[in-house]
């Protein structure tokens, strides 16, 4: 917000805005409308100094009609913003949509076949699939053992951060950002070849012989867990880190002078105060953790034995790219979908109620 | 100006409601035209063939009778990229889906021919097939991999079977002699495990479905039967439960540990036949220079897979690769012209010299027997009646969806038993034959 300050506007419009956006009176005022997040070319408006008008105007010229104070003129700017969305994000999940209603295989793509119209046939096949509920029960329950332990991680570490000497926190901060950057299809190999049967240190040093990690379910999927919370971990404390900086020190020095532990000055304190953070790393890991595509795949080899291993993403590109069945990867995709926006949907509900009786 | 009274807020969902409709309207998924239709006598023609792991051998002979072709025929060029084996089905899907780019002759897997008819993608070379002087002595099975419906797609290019690699210098060890029958495999594997705790008796893999189905069709079992030009799954039959049952008794600490072997494929197992932990293992002719590499070199021989009697050998999958002319060629009499003189039995001798590549003509392949010793195994496999998976477009799809893996692998790690394994099998092999039709 810091960037909304008073600045001659009229002058300034940046080339891409529309020939209404250079009208002198009301209309710079009232283009506070759009923030810089929203625009998808903020580096063109930049420039020139931003068509973002000082904040103070807002709203103030009375109830007049929208065009008379310019009302439209906010979309002119977001039109490029919403253009995009729309070509990236509207019409590929339109398609997707589109296509899990129809008989849509490699046949017709190719043109071998009609494209013919199947209503919900492919969710009616979805659905009736055995698999497909096994898949989606793993789905969640993994999901949520990767949120849980990554949080766990990322706010225990993030803490740490901010108790140790520079040396160990430069080395601890070195090492969260190595795993950051690292692939997650280099990741999830060197944590396999850690685990190998035959040639892994862990085994060595545990004295296991040639246990092998991945051959039952649920140590298949603990291996899995450890490389994503590993690699998803660090965004969540880094985050969360830069969050406890921002607290003011004096609230914590009363804390500790009222006796507070440190577990209670986490909870009564640090946490409440890091809501919004916390709610958004939270989102972020559902999202990400629900979606685990590469280190299922490169990990158990594709979904395990017998496929025992697969996660919804996983089983959808089997479906859709493995088998050309595209129809029906579509209609998981578009499950996984609404599943996503329901779970962040709740989520943000439960929280707004939380955040009102607090 | 009605519009102007719109509440600026509710633009929003408008334009996108807008937007949505426009792209509704302007772009259902697309369908490519395959059709081709042109003729054209001069020109470019593009070919893909796979790229080998040495690839140079198998670019000289083609190189050869690329410059017969472009001598013969006047103001023809032809263009030959290798295509990169792994990443063959993702190339072959794109040529189909844009014919524009596409090649006018591919090399593609064998199994993946109906499925490849199914797409539109293949032409129908039946009668030029037929009239060509050379393809009577193509070997049935051969034949059949490039036969659909009774159409011809094709012209086989090589063919790849499989059989017994076992370590001479082990067997001399414990004085075993050769298994001539698919129980004494089974013990033999087992005396080996138990005589030498760190070598698989036989390397078996849970994903390894070309090595599993010798078993099966040797106890008389079939993956499906036609019936009436659609499939209906037969895996779940007592014959083909017996085979199960045979090869599934080969995982477990006497002989291939189910915690190691079930998560294995065919490269693995050859891979671990190569590298010396394997007494015996069911490689290819093609796994020949992959086990010469490894550590079994110079210490191994190889015979056909046993059957179940004395004497008898093991049907084996007849794999390999074909020639086929797209359908959306624009120059189709001289694509398949330069089909026929790459798979000639001059350009499979030549290539079976560079490559080692078994020929699909049952009197070129004899000849190269003669001349090259190791092959006569697999040639006697060959002739003792190698098999097909079904030839439904429904193929590719129950290969890519793991169903014959996903089968042994929870017979294997004691999820299921036979029974219910293979009927749960069958029951999705017959969703994708009746959904494939």
């Amino acid at each position: 917000m810091s960037r909304m300050t008073n600045r001659s506007l009229p002058g300034s419009a940046p080339g891409t805005a529309a020939p209404g956006a250079g009208a002198p009176g009301p209309a710079p005022s009232l283009m506070a409308g759009p923030r810089p997040g929203t625009g998808a070319e903020p580096a063109k408006n930049a420039p020139s100094g931003g068509p973002w008008g000082p904040r103070t105007g807002r709203g103030k010229p009375g109830r007049t009609s929208p065009l008379a104070r310019g009302g439209w003129t906010p979309w002119l700017y977001l039109a490029p913003a919403l253009v995009v969305i729309g070509g990236l994000l509207v019409y590929p999940v339109y398609q997707l949509g589109l296509i899990s209603f129809l008989e849509y295989t490699q046949a017709q793509v190719s043109g071998g076949e009609p494209t013919t119209f199947q209503g919900f046939g492919n969710y009616a096949t979805l659905f009736r699939d055995e698999q497909f509920w096994q898949v989606l029960l793993a789905t969640v329950v993994f999901a949520a053992a990767c949120v849980v332990s990554t949080l766990a991680v990322g706010c225990a570490l993030a803490v740490l951060l901010t108790r140790v000497r520079a040396v160990p926190r430069l080395a601890l901060m070195l090492a969260a950002l190595g795993a950051w950057a690292t692939p997650a299809v280099t990741g999830s190999t060197v944590w396999l070849l850690l685990f190998d049967p035959d040639f892994g240190p862990v085994n060595r040093v545990l004295g296991l012989g040639d246990h092998s990690w991945t051959y039952d379910r649920f140590s298949a999927f603990a291996l899995v867990l450890l490389e994503v919370v590993w690699c998803s971990f660090p965004f969540v404390m880094v985050t969360v880190y830069a969050g406890i900086r921002a607290v003011p020190s004096e609230v914590l020095e009363a804390a500790s002078l009222d006796g507070a532990s440190q577990w209670r000055v986490w909870r009564s304190v640090l946490a409440p105060m890091l809501r919004p953070i916390l709610v958004v790393v939270t989102i972020q890991s559902v999202i990400w953790d629900f979606k685990v595509f590469t280190q299922i795949y490169v990990m158990t080899n594709g979904g395990g034995i017998a496929g025992q291993n697969l996660v919804l993403n996983v089983y959808a590109y089997q479906k859709a790219f493995a088998s050309s069945q595209y129809s029906l990867g579509s209609a998981i995709g578009v499950v996984m979908l609404l599943i996503l926006l329901a779970v962040t949907l709740v989520y943000l509900r439960l929280l707004r109620k939380q955040g009102e009786e607090l | 100006m009605k519009l102007a009274h719109f509440p600026a807020r509710m633009a929003a969902p408008i334009a996108a409601l807008l937007v949505a409709g426009l792209t509704a309207t302007a772009c259902a998924p697309e369908s490519s035209d395959n059709s081709g239709g042109k003729d054209e006598k001069s020109g470019t023609l593009r070919v893909w063939l796979f790229q080998e792991v040495t690839n140079t051998p198998k670019e000289k002979v083609v190189d050869s009778v690329v410059t017969a072709f472009e001598k013969a025929h006047d103001g023809v060029k032809v263009d030959v990229q290798y295509i990169p084996v792994e990443t063959r089905a993702e190339k072959i899907k794109a040529a189909f889906n844009d014919p524009k780019s596409a090649p006018d002759l591919i090399e593609y897997g064998n199994t993946d021919t109906a499925g490849y008819v199914k797409d539109g993608g293949l032409a129908d070379v039946t009668e030029e097939f037929t009239d060509w002087s050379e393809s009577k002595d193509t070997d049935p099975t051969a034949k059949q991999s490039v036969t659909v419906d009774g159409k011809i797609y094709g012209a086989p290019y090589f063919v790849g079977v499989r059989a017994l690699y076992y370590r001479t210098d082990v067997f001399e060890d414990l004085g075993l002699d050769v298994p001539k029958t698919q129980d004494e495999l089974i013990s033999t594997a087992k005396e080996i495990r138990q005589a030498k705790p760190d070598l698989y008796g036989l390397a078996v893999g849970g994903a390894y479905t070309y090595g599993a189905m010798p078993f099966i069709w040797a106890n008389g079992g079939e993956i499906a039967e036609g019936k009436g030009g659609s499939y209906a799954a037969t895996i779940d039959s007592p014959q083909a439960r017996k085979g199960i049952k045979a090869y599934t008794s080969l995982f477990g600490d006497d002989n291939c540990p189910a915690d190691k072997c079930a998560g294995m494929g065919g490269n693995d197992t050859v891979t671990a036949f190569a590298s010396g932990k394997a007494a015996m293992a069911i490689g290819g002719d093609f796994s020949h220079a992959a086990i010469e590499a490894g550590k079994a070199k110079g210490k191994y021989a190889v015979v056909p897979l046993p059957g179940v009697e004395s004497g008898d050998i093991a049907p084996a999958f007849a794999g390999g690769n074909n020639l086929g002319v797209l359908n959306s060629t624009s120059h189709r009499t001289l694509a398949v012209d330069l089909m026929e003189q790459l798979a000639s039995k001059k350009t499979q001798s030549a290539l079976f010299d560079a490559m080692g590549f078994l020929p699909t003509f049952t009197d070129v392949r004899q000849d190269v027997a003669k001349r090259e010793p190791f092959v006569e195994p697999f040639v006697k496999t060959l002739g003792a009646g190698a098999k097909f998976v079904p030839a439904s477009p429904a193929w590719s799809q129950i290969d890519a969806s793991l169903v014959l893996p996903t089968m042994f692998q929870e017979i294997v790690s004691g999820r299921k038993d036979v029974a219910a394994a293979s009927e749960d099998a069958a029951k999705k092999m017959n969703a994708a034959f009746s959904s494939a039709g």
